[in-house]
This record gives C-alpha cells, sequence and structure tokens, in this order.
C-alpha cells in the first residue's frame, strides 16, 4: 500500500516541476492535469495506509516526517525529469504498469483498496494514453526527437524491472487476493510499451542493467534532494497546521 | 476523469465572521464544479460573482434585444462608424467580423494580449511554491490554481487570435518586451505565506479589475472573462483561507502572514495603474466600453472590500491612515508609490529579467517538441493522401 | 518562433488553431466555447478536455481546424464586415501593437 502511494507521491511531485515549463501551453495544462489524478490517488492510498497502520498518522505525516529510507517507492519515479523525452518515457512505462496494476486490484479483495484503484483505472488509462500519443508525435517527428527518445529509452528503462519485483510483498496478502503479484503484470506491460514503441519506430532497449531497491528504502542520490524540497517547510514547523 | 479530488475541500468552518466574509469573497454561482468546496448562494446583490452572473444574463438579454435603429440595408463605408457605434451604444457585443475601428481593435489586442500574458506570466511566482507545499492538500489547490491560470492565459490568447493577431506574435512580443504583464509579478514569493497573499491581495484585486469586463463590448473578450471569473472564484478563496490559517497558527506562522501581507499590499493596490489624472488609455476605453471603471473608482471598491476582510483575518494592513469614512462610506487609504510601479513596469523590478528568461527557456526548450509534433502531423498527411 | 537580433520571424512550424465545440450535457447540441493550438486533431481533442472541460462541463468534444471554417456575414440584417477573407479567424490585416504601459 505504502509502495503505491509512495509511487503516485513522488510521481507526481516530479510532474508538478513541469508548471510554466512545458513545451507548450496546452500541454502545461495536460500535465498538471495528470499530476493531480497521481497526487490524488497517493493522497487516497496514504490515508488508508495510515489507518491501518492504527498509529494516528495521516497523509501528511506520512508525506512529510518519514525519511528516505522509509519511503518505498520505485527509483523510476523519482528520477530527475530531464528533457521532454524522458518525461514521456518515464510517463509511458509508469503509467502503463499503475494502469495494469490499478486494472488487476479492481478485484481485490479488500473493498476499500479495490474502489481506490477503480477510480484509478480510468485516470491511468488517459495518462498511457496522453504518453502514447506524445511518444508518436516525438518517435515519428523529427530526427532529433527520434534521437532524444532513444536516449531517453537507454536511461529509462532499467529502472523498468524493478516494478516487476515480488519478494518484497508479502506472502499473505498475495494468499487472501489483497495484493497483485507484479511480476504477472510485466507480460501485458510489455506488450502495451512494445505496441508504442514500434508504432513510434522506436527500438525495445536490451534487458542488461536492471538498478533495485526502492521497495526496500534504498533510493538514487536524488532522491534526498527532492524530499529535502517537498518536507523542508513542514518540518521546519514541528506541529503546525497548514 | 473526476474533477472532484482536484481542489481538496477547504473547510469553511470556524466563526460565523469568517462564514460572511467567504461567502462574499466568491460564491460559486455558476456551472463550475470546484471539487470539495461548498457552493454557496450570494447573500445580496453586492457579491462580485453575482456581478459576473449579471453580465452574463445582459450579455444574452443584449443579444435578443432590438436596437430601434434601422440596420437593414446600408453598407456604405461611411455608414460602418455610425453602425459601429450604435451597436456599443446599445450595450450590444461587438464580434470579431464586424467592422471596427483600427484603434479600437488596437486597444483590444493591446489589453487583452497584457492580459494573457500576465496569467502566463502569474504562474511562475506560485509555481516556485509548488514542490514546497507544506501539505499534500495545499499541494493539490495550488497546483490546480496555477493549472487554471495556464487555462485562463490560453482563453485570453484565443479571445485576441479573433482580432487578426496569432498567438506567436503576441509571444514574440512578451519576450522582446514590446507588450507587458501585470508588474505584480516581477516581486519575488519568499515564503509560503506569500502564496497566500497573492491568492487574497493579487487574486482579489484582478478580480475587481476583471468583474467589469464581463460587460466589455467585445464578445469573445467579454465572454472570456465570465468564464474566467467564475472559475477564479476559488483562487481569492483559497489565498484568504491559508492566510487565516496561519493567523491563527505559530507564532512564526503568524509572523510569516503578516510579512507576506506588510510586502504585497501597496503592490497590489498599484495594479490598478496609475491615478485617473495620469492615466493615457482611459477615456477612449470608456467610451468604447472596454474599460466600465476609472483606476481610482476600481481601487477605492477593491480597498472597501478587503479591509473588513483583513479585520476578520486579524491580520494588519501596513498603513496608518486606513479608516472607515462614515459619510462617504468608503475607506480612507495611502496611495501606493507610482513611482516605484513606474519603475518596475520599465524593467526595474527585482524579477523582471528572471520572468522573461524562464518564460523565454520553457520557449525555446520546447521548440523540438512543437517541430517534431509538427513533424508527425505531416507524415500523417502524406501516408493519408497516399493511402 | 525565434527572435534574432530584436527581428521576430514566426516559423512554418507553429502549430494550427482549432475551434473547440462542446456539448455541455445529454440533450444540448454542441456549442462553440473557443480555439486552441494544437499539431493535429488527435492532440486537439486531448488539450480540449484538458483545457474547456477542466470541470466537467462537457460530455462530447469537437474540435475543427479553424482555417476550414468558412463564415456568412454575423447577422444577415447586419451587412457589416469585412468584405475580405472568409476565414474566421484570419484575418489578413496584422496591426502593430504599440508599446504600452497599462496596469491590468
Amino acid at each position: 500500500m505504502l509502495a503505491l502511494a509512495d509511487d503516485g507521491l513522488i510521481a507526481a511531485q516530479r510532474l508538478a516541476e513541469w508548471t510554466s515549463r512545458a513545451p507548450e501551453l496546452e500541454e502545461d495544462v495536460a500535465l498538471a492535469n495528470i499530476a493531480l489524478d497521481t497526487l490524488g490517488q497517493a493522497r487516497l492510498l496514504l490515508s488508508y495506509a495510515g489507518e491501518l497502520e492504527g498509529a494516528g498518522r495521516d497523509e501528511d505525516d506520512l508525506a512529510y516526517l518519514r525519511d528516505e529510507q522509509d519511503f518505498r517507492n520505485c527509483q523510476l519515479v523519482e528520477l530527475d525529469n530531464g528533457d521532454f523525452a524522458v518525461t514521456i518515457v518515464k510517463l509511458l512505462c509508469f503509467a502503463t504498469y499503475q494502469h495494469e496494476l490499478y486494472s488487476a486490484l479492481r478485484r481485490s479483495t479488500d473493498e476499500r483498496l479495490a474502489a481506490i484503484a477503480a477510480k484509478a483505472v480510468t485516470e491511468t488509462e488517459y495518462h498511457v494514453d496522453h504518453a502514447r500519443l506524445w511518444t508518436l508525435r516525438l518517435g515519428d517527428g523529427t530526427p532529433e526527437a527520434h534521437q532524444r527518445m532513444t536516449a531517453a529509452l537507454g536511461r529509462i528503462w532499467p529502472y523498468t524491472h524493478e516494478l516487476f519485483e515480488t519478494g518484497w510483498i508479502e506472502p499473505e496478502l498475495l494468499a487472501e487476493g489483497v495484493a497483485v503479484d507484479p511480476a504477472t503484470l510485466r507480460e501485458p506491460w510489455l506488450s502495451t510499451v512494445d505496441k508504442v514503441l514500434v508504432e513510434a519506430t522506436l527500438a525495445v532497449p536490451d534487458d542488461d542493467w536492471a538498478p533495485t531497491g526502492g521497495r526496500h528504502g534504498v533510493h538514487t542520490e536524488v532522491m534526498g534532494y527532492l524530499l529535502a524540497e517537498m518536507q523542508y517547510l513542514h518540518r521546519a514547523h514541528p506541529g503546525a497546521t497548514w | 476523469m473526476a474533477a472532484a479530488h482536484r481542489v481538496a475541500a477547504i473547510a469553511v468552518s470556524g466563526s460565523p465572521g469568517r462564514r460572511d466574509v467567504l461567502q462574499n469573497l466568491a460564491a460559486v454561482t455558476g456551472c463550475c464544479n470546484t471539487g470539495g468546496m461548498e457552493r454557496q448562494e450570494v447573500p445580496g446583490a453586492s457579491g462580485l460573482l453575482s456581478e459576473v452572473a449579471a453580465a452574463e444574463a445582459e450579455l444574452r438579454a443584449a443579444a435578443d434585444r432590438d436596437r430601434g435603429g434601422d440596420g437593414a440595408g446600408v453598407a456604405a463605408g461611411d455608414e460602418l462608424a455610425a453602425y459601429f457605434d450604435e451597436v456599443v451604444g446599445a450595450d450590444q457585443k461587438i464580434e470579431p467580423r464586424d467592422w471596427m475601428p483600427e484603434a479600437y481593435r488596437k486597444g483590444l489586442v493591446r489589453q487583452i494580449a497584457q492580459h494573457a500574458h500576465s496569467e502566463i506570466i502569474g504562474m511562475q511566482p506560485e509555481g516556485n511554491w509548488l514542490s514546497r507545499a507544506p501539505s499534500l492538500a495545499r499541494k493539490a489547490i495550488l497546483l490546480a490554481k496555477v493549472q487554471d491560470e495556464a487555462g485562463h492565459g490560453l482563453y485570453l490568447y484565443a479571445a485576441a487570435e479573433t482580432l487578426g493577431v496569432s498567438r506567436a506574435e503576441l509571444f514574440d512580443k512578451l519576450l522582446s518586451g514590446r507588450q507587458k504583464y501585470s508588474s505584480i509579478f516581477n516581486y519575488p514569493t519568499l515564503t509560503w505565506a506569500d502564496v497566500g497573499a497573492i491568492g487574497w491581495l493579487v487574486d482579489g484585486a484582478a478580480i475587481v479589475n476583471q468583474v467589469p469586463l464581463c460587460r466589455c463590448s467585445y464578445g469573445p473578450y467579454a465572454r472570456a472573462m465570465i468564464r474566467i471569473c467564475k472559475e477564479e472564484s476559488f483562487h481569492q478563496r483559497q489565498g484568504f483561507d491559508l492566510l487565516y490559517t496561519l493567523a491563527r497558527g505559530t507564532d512564526e506562522q503568524r509572523a510569516m502572514a503578516q510579512d507576506a501581507v506588510d510586502r504585497w499590499w501597496y503592490p497590489s493596490l498599484a495594479m490598478f495603474g496609475p491615478p485617473d489624472a495620469e492615466s493615457t488609455h482611459s477615456t477612449q476605453s470608456m467610451a468604447w466600453k472596454i474599460k466600465r471603471f476609472s483606476n481610482d473608482e476600481l481601487r477605492q471598491k477593491f480597498v472597501d472590500m478587503t479591509a473588513q476582510q483583513a479585520e476578520v483575518l486579524g491580520l494588519n494592513l501596513p498603513d496608518e491612515a486606513l479608516g472607515y469614512d462614515q459619510p462617504s462610506g468608503h475607506w480612507r487609504y495611502t496611495q501606493p508609490d507610482f513611482g516605484e510601479l513606474m519603475r518596475v513596469i520599465s524593467g526595474d523590478g527585482p524579477c523582471n529579467r528572471q520572468r522573461i528568461e524562464h518564460r523565454r527557456r520553457a520557449h525555446d526548450d520546447g521548440a523540438w517538441v512543437r517541430d517534431s509534433a509538427a513533424a508527425y502531423a505531416a507524415k500523417q498527411r502524406t501516408r493519408k493522401a497516399a493511402a | 518562433m525565434t527572435v534574432e537580433n530584436g527581428q521576430s520571424t514566426v516559423d512554418s512550424q507553429d502549430w494550427p488553431l482549432w475551434e473547440v465545440f462542446v456539448r455541455p450535457r445529454r440533450g444540448l447540441a454542441h456549442s462553440h466555447v473557443g480555439s486552441l493550438h494544437a499539431s493535429d486533431a488527435e492532440l486537439a481533442v486531448r488539450n480540449a478536455r484538458d483545457l474547456y472541460t477542466r470541470r466537467q462541463e462537457g460530455v462530447s468534444i469537437w474540435v475543427v481546424p479553424a482555417a476550414a471554417i468558412t463564415a456568412s456575414s454575423p447577422d444577415e440584417k447586419d451587412a457589416f464586415f469585412e468584405p475580405a477573407g472568409d476565414k474566421v479567424y484570419r484575418h489578413p490585416t496584422f496591426y502593430p501593437v504599440p508599446e504600452g504601459v497599462e496596469h491590468l
């Protein structure tokens, strides 16, 4: 639960960095929409995670007062935005993963999680489609954009393997049908991503390097800076209400 | 996609006094869905939003009304100006293909472009705090607000484009300094409370300025403004709510809120422009019903509205002379430093260079993306033609 | 668009203008709400959805290239309009905008 929430929270934090910087005003509005959806999903999940924990922590306690090692997001979402090509490749890979995951979680035996997933599915479907539209226009547009997309794929692809790791989920949650085994999502994920890349005349990168650790609290060096920025004000005023 | 979660509920709770102020700030009368925020009816006819609704109703009524004059059959050149005057005189709207005096068109393009640029440049000072918003609810609200500003800029560029200019030309004029944006955005946002001060004071001043524009004689501009004013109802409210929370928080939070109000008050007053005696564009704009009230009238209206709200907030407006004048029913106040306004407009504000540089970088960095999308569209057309 | 030595040139790559029509509710006709720029129709629909229905104002969207619209006079009775040019949003005349110092 915390892993899903953190994925959304950190992805939204990165997407919101595009605000007032997008390639066209229309895209500024679109990226903000996606960030708002993703942040909204994260908030629902964080609140629920806090309730399940039963220690009285709310969404803000979890977002602002945990240290880096306690964040369970995949490393993919914390990576720098890079240029628009990197952002679109990240979005394609991440939103497709989220879409597969939430589609499966609609059938979770945990009713509240299933309800959150049902709402998120329609949102992520739109995110995937947005990433697809842009992947086509950048992959099959100018040579410069094609080259940038190829470089972005090379940079992002290694971090997609972590999305489908299984070991970190408690076996009983899988057995009870609460959680979904991420490994089962890799095939439908690859089929979607592969189709988009082929249509965009882009090559699917080789699977070699597969960095990992996010689900266990091991992050990349940029994560500390992201959290420092996100959390500093909240932490500078302990106990304050905003 | 559900918008409901976008703007997380701003709880309208607390003292009755505060509730009244919030209602006056922005009662939602239109069809816009501002998420979890309560919809409230306007108490009395004084609410600004009811003026927006009235402007919309007037626009419809004017469209139905017979002007009484004989509009039929006369198309000679000399008659065009008389016809234009008749339409404006009857409070009907001029539309894109109507004949209009060149100065009217020029003045409108300048004003709408400046307004559009202000929305786009205005994303920066608040966007500056998006990554650091101190709660997730505030982060979502601020993101939705800054996104609205991009949307409003787009509505306004669209209105300007009906006058025969392209958005690319307008961008060019913004980046080269030939068109201006509101000088208020050349001030920096130094603390989180500045986000609240911008919402309450800057958006408050903007709304006072904008509501009369809903009655502007140019149809596309009037319609854009009606849409914008309805959507902005939540902007000022969120700023007020943010400051209200800080003012009732820790000593540090309260000090932060007061400091922000101290810094933003006079620049907000300056947003209404130079005093009437020195305003260059006013007279003709009034006659053409582009502008409906003078700078000083609008400034007074803003002070009257804001002084009472400051009392509810429990924050001081930094003006020793501020006081209610019973006979006139208005608040006395100290004028802003118009010399400073002129210096900031002419490029000498704290952030002029950064704001334009930021915009230019976004535009330049996006060039390869726009080019590639255009190239893709051209390829698709060729493929379709060949198929 | 590029700016060189203070001289501006408008690239041919600038995205075209699209007019947006939204059906607010079932049972009502699509009505014009504004315009936007997009490189192609698919992106135009996408952008229109993000821009003009952020607050759930519509159930259906049409986008039309502005250049494809042919207009009559605005009002049959009012025979006053620019005789030249029959594209709504592409007036042939461009009026340079003077330097102006104005409040918002």
